[in-house]
């Protein structure tokens, strides 16, 4: 089944919930288990707090896109877009733990979620242009349990 | 939507939390909470997460802020009600590591020398 949709708010904060219970909504069709759907909308949750304090910097004037694809073999193709400040160095701002707003209490995790929970990852951003994540992940995947 | 509850037992806050922990969530929490801890008396944290159904790195975030607080102050921090997806964030980013888990408020109470 193949399937599509885009969605663009303006970078509010409050946006995040719509943003990522949107997303689940779509997603739904494919019959996700609750723990997939949970990670999908972390992975959103994630990227759109992203676009707000380091792409816009806080401020609610600037759009943010959700391009979500539903591709062949269960596979979400996710790609959330600003048109902020970019971030100059993509490996650093990945790092585990990093965060270039110590200031404002954050865990420096966000990529590293957005790693774990997904199955691929891709950020491309130019300085004073804006940044696209784009990630994929595969659902009813065949999983080894650990405990 | 959060909801919290704070409530006073001896030198001890509990916080009730319940629903989910996002950016937006977590700048309103983080204020409350901080309001809180302006009290002198007041030494100790117990979060409770167990209506918690949503968090993302944010909500780590504002529960690394008060864990550090508390910790100033000389008290402890105790978090229960942790199962589930929360449980695996906390693993994740190593919380559990630097706080104190108890299965519930009653036996994190207890466990502050508090009787429930």
């Amino acid at each position: 089944m193949k399937n599509e949709m885009e969605l663009k708010f303006l970078s509010v904060s409050k946006n995040e919930s719509f943003a990522r219970s949107t997303v689940a909504s779509f997603v739904a069709q494919i019959d996700p288990t609750m723990d997939e759907l949970t990670e999908l909308k972390t992975v959103v949750s994630e990227a759109v707090t992203n676009a707000i304090i380091h792409g816009y910097e806080e401020r609610e004037d600037g759009w943010i896109t959700i391009h979500c694809k539903i591709l062949d073999e269960n596979v979400v193709e996710l790609t959330i877009r600003d048109e902020g400040v970019g971030i100059e160095n993509v490996a650093l701002a990945k790092e585990p733990l990093y965060t270039s707003k110590p200031e404002l209490e954050r865990s420096g995790m966000g990529f590293s979620i957005m790693e774990s929970f997904t199955d691929e990852l891709v950020v491309e951003s130019e300085v004073g242009k804006g940044t696209t994540v784009t990630m994929k992940k595969q659902f009813h995947q065949v999983k080894t349990v650990c405990h | 939507m959060l909801e919290k509850e704070f409530i006073l037992r001896d030198n001890v806050l509990v916080v009730r939390l319940k629903g989910e922990i996002d950016h937006h969530e977590a700048t309103i929490l983080r204020n409350e909470w901080q309001r809180y801890l302006h009290d002198e008396n007041l030494k100790h944290v117990i979060l409770n997460m167990d209506a918690v159904t949503f968090m993302d790195s944010s909500g780590i975030g504002v529960i690394l802020g008060r864990y550090k607080e508390v910790m100033t102050k000389g008290g402890e921090f105790v978090v229960c009600g942790v199962h589930g997806y929360i449980d695996r964030l906390f693993s994740m980013s190593g919380l559990v590591k630097v706080v104190r888990i108890e299965e519930n408020e009653e036996d994190a109470l207890l466990s502050l020398g508090v009787a429930s």
